[in-house]
């Protein structure tokens, strides 16, 4: 099913635009990688999408519905879950209260959340008393998509998973970024990873000064020698 | 011998200072970490409360630990109202022009004050007590109330912080206020909740100084320098950091009566607060909260 389509986008952060008509779509089940040079917008679309920048020209659509310039309350209670580059984590709170936190919009049982997202990430299980801003780089990544798991989405949204990660960690995100997709759950992402990120991914998307350049499947855009020529590094 | 008597004496006076110091601190320190502006109406804020305990009083007869709930009510809901009249507005604005209005609404409160009660000097009821004799040390009983009131308000807001959700939403919104929004807290209620605390603690500090001493309407305006003090020294922004300033300040400007005049008590505090900018800008503790 179709879970989130934005057509032809423009935007930005208030000056020029950034978007000049860039499109995506994600489904259900399937992993969504957006890769691009710096300053390609590809933060910028995602932002866009979740409604923390303007939307000026272009349409989101989620489940079918529109949601273009929606704030992201709303967003949230929709079961749409953002995970942003940095400053990602609540740090002077325990673990535990960050994934809390994730829940806040949310009423009833948070305990069987809970035991979901220690299911994804075991460890976090073990640390849940441990001040989140006192853990490792990737700790905080798990707390900080955790967080964003608790409001059980069906379409989450990360802005770099792994950026600053050691590579054996850069592996085992992706891995769990798997496990999350088979979870049901529709993820987008932004990689600066392209290559791995792209070995992941069901479909990809190459943006290029704010607007679509490829958009194919991960394997069919990691084989195509253009794209390995301008973005992964030959 | 006789010095280190005085010192104790002093000493118990420094956490009586303290424990007052230490309940508008925490709310300064609070407002300043979820909405990030020194509010400056504070210690007005403190004047009201006492004299909302008080005027409760009059009007019931009750007891008068009863002013203690009543101005904390009573100041809460006027903090709330100012903020969602006045703050709210301008919320979007510099830091800077919500601490000049905060001075302005500082100005009115002590007026309104002013209005209904004069400037007459109210004391609550109780009279003179005869101190309790323990060694060589006097001690008020009313000095034993104020300590043992200020930590059963810091310990209630304490659970609150670290085991109600809201607590922890205050929390997570001082920490990092976009996630906060990403995340779906609900930001103006939250915002209102802690002006609710705040207003009830400036009440509490209000309502025990009015006990330890009397009720003026500066009150509040002249412990505002300290209890800043105590604020920035804890590290403002974070509550409990509040309260090691508001001891620290406290027993500094008592202590400080060994050597000096009275009357630069509050230099005390000012001077502390100074060198606690200049060695260690984000206050003496490490960490956030």
């Amino acid at each position: 099913m179709r879970l989130l389509e934005a057509n032809n986008i423009h935007g930005g952060y208030g000056g020029a635009d950034i978007l000049h008509g860039a499109s995506i779509r994600v489904d259900n089940d399937e992993i969504v990688v957006i890769v691009g040079a710096n300053g390609a917008g590809k933060s910028t679309l995602m932002k866009a999408v979740f409604g923390l920048l303007h939307v000026r020209e272009g349409e989101v659509l989620y489940q079918g519905k529109p949601i273009t310039n929606t704030r992201p309350e709303q967003m949230v209670s929709r079961g749409i879950a953002y995970v942003p580059q940095e400053y990602n984590i609540f740090p002077s709170l325990t673990v535990q209260e960050n994934l809390e936190m994730g829940a806040y919009a949310l009423r009833g049982n948070i305990r069987p959340r809970l035991e979901k997202v220690f299911s994804v990430f075991p460890r976090l299980r073990e640390r849940r008393r441990q001040e989140a801003g006192l853990m490792s780089g990737g700790e905080r990544q798990m707390v900080a998509i955790g967080r964003a798991l608790m409001i059980d989405p069906k379409l989450l949204m990360l802005d770099e998973p792994t950026a600053g990660l050691s590579p054996k960690l850069i592996d085992e995100t992706f891995e769990r970024i798997r496990g999350i997709r088979n979870l049901g759950i529709g993820v987008v992402m932004v990689e600066q990873n392209a290559k791995q990120a792209l070995a992941i991914a069901d479909r990809g998307y190459v943006l290029a000064t704010g607007a679509n350049r490829f958009e194919d499947t991960g394997a069919n855009l990691l084989a195509n020698r253009e794209v390995a020529e301008m973005f992964l590094g030959g | 011998m006789y010095i280190l008597v005085e010192l104790l004496q002093l000493s118990i006076y420094g956490i009586v200072l303290g424990s007052i110091l230490t309940l508008g601190a925490i709310g300064v320190s609070m407002i300043f970490g979820i909405l990030r502006f020194a509010h400056f109406a504070h210690g007005d804020l403190i004047t009201v409360g006492a004299y909302t305990g008080l005027g409760f009083l009059m009007m019931t007869n009750a007891p008068f630990w009863f002013a203690l709930p009543a101005g904390m009510a009573g100041a809460a809901i006027i903090a709330v109202l100012i903020d969602q009249t006045v703050y709210k507005r301008i919320r979007r604005r510099q830091p800077v022009i919500l601490l000049i209005s905060s001075f302005g609404i500082g100005l009115i409160l002590r007026s309104f004050v002013q209005i209904i009660w004069g400037p007459h000097v109210f004391s609550f009821p109780g009279g003179i007590q005869r101190p309790w004799l323990v060694w060589e040390l006097a001690i008020i009983p009313n000095h034993v109330w104020i300590f043992l009131a200020a930590l059963i308000i810091v310990t209630l807001l304490h659970l609150f912080l670290t085991r109600t959700r809201v607590g922890k939403a205050m929390r997570a919104m001082s920490d990092n206020m976009d996630l906060a929004l990403i995340t779906g807290i609900p930001a103006e209620r939250i915002i209102m909740i802690t002006w609710l605390l705040g207003g009830a603690l400036a009440a509490g500090a209000g309502v025990l100084l009015g006990l330890d001493s009397r009720l003026t309407p500066t009150m509040g305006w002249n412990i505002l320098l300290p209890v800043f003090a105590a604020a920035i020294v804890g590290g403002i922004g974070r509550p409990y950091g509040a309260i090691a300033g508001g001891m620290l300040i406290g027993l500094a400007m008592e202590i400080s009566t060994l050597f000096l005049e009275p009357s630069y008590k509050p230099a005390v505090a000012f001077l502390i607060m100074v060198a606690v900018l200049i060695a260690r800008p984000h206050g003496i503790f490490k960490g956030a909260w």
